[in-house]
């Protein structure tokens, strides 16, 4: 598994430059290092449906994050760090090695060995219950299809929430407006 | 430790984020810091799926492939679903940081809260 310490070294070397460059958009294009990498090292792990997913999320959310960095010369200025916040980072940095450190003495399966006791329902099953040659799509949308709908109504949830704050004049305002100019 | 390995590299992808969202002063950076936090976590439940000479969760009509040589779907299905959910937070909270620009003209945090009055 060569490649996927590379891809990982990667991935963190990547993440180290979105975090400590002073340019916005560099930073940004960064990040999009950060999520293709991942979704080559989904590939890796025969995981294709996520793989497809993570590239279109990555692209979507790089293309955001663009339209909110763009223009905004200013922003280049501020990126400096919180002395507070800097000695809490690196407090729970030690508190994270520690949590690992005792998880992995204290049964945490070794890479490439999980545990299949729950899961393993799902291969076997899956053909004769819901007919889906793809495992995984039988998951999502049969044996966990209100997993699914939860999902769909967290998304439109959240496309409401974006609508709200980036609507620039209220409906009042605007009737406000109208009444003045006449 | 050797056989945890890539366990290590996806917690100290986490702790960048960690340390980008508790450290940062620009309102873009924190977000970015989310972001990264977010890939290591479905990065890690992916990982904990994998099994050594698996192979992908779908069966062929044309090949026999054995339930038994497949890694575990389970956790694919989840992480699915929390990418999508990442991206709409994500959405929302890129909406949100627009919006403060508009009012404050900044994406520093601390000069937002001298400008609150």
């Amino acid at each position: 598994m060569t490649e996927l310490y590379v891809l990982l070294g990667l991935m963190i070397a990547g993440a180290i430059i979105a975090i400590e460059v002073k340019n916005l958009l560099s930073a940004v294009v960064a990040v999009g290092i950060v999520g293709l990498g991942l979704s080559i090292i989904f590939l890796l792990l025969k995981a294709p449906d996520v793989a497809l997913t993570q590239i279109v999320v990555e692209i979507a959310a790089v293309i955001l994050l663009i339209r909110a960095t763009l223009h905004r010369e200013i922003a280049q200025k501020s990126c400096g760090t919180r002395p507070f916040g800097a000695i809490m980072g690196i407090l729970f940095l030690g508190l994270a090695v520690i949590a690992a450190l005792v998880t992995f003495s204290s049964g945490l399966s070794p890479f490439g060995e999980p545990l299949m006791t729950v899961s393993e329902f799902y291969p076997l099953n899956a053909i004769a219950g819901t007919g889906a040659t793809n495992v995984v799509s039988s998951i999502i949308l049969d044996y966990r299809a209100y997993d699914t709908l939860g999902e769909a109504t967290v998304l439109f949830t959240a496309v409401i929430g974006v609508l709200t704050v980036m609507r620039s004049v209220g409906k009042k305002k605007e009737e406000d407006l109208q009444e003045n100019n006449e | 430790m050797d056989a945890y390995m890539p366990y290590v590299l996806c917690m100290i992808l986490f702790c960048i984020g960690i340390y980008a969202i508790l450290a940062k002063r620009n309102i873009i950076k924190i977000i970015l810091g989310v972001v990264i936090a977010e890939y290591a976590v479905n990065l890690f439940l992916v990982l904990a799926a994998y099994k050594v000479g698996g192979r992908s969760p779908i069966f062929s009509e044309t090949q026999i492939i054995l339930p038994e040589s497949m890694v575990d779907p389970l956790p694919h299905a989840l992480v699915l679903t929390s990418i999508v959910i990442g991206l709409a937070t994500t959405a929302f909270l890129i909406a949100l940081a627009i919006r403060l620009y508009g009012k404050y003209g900044t994406f520093d945090i601390t000069r937002m809260r001298e400008l609150r009055g």
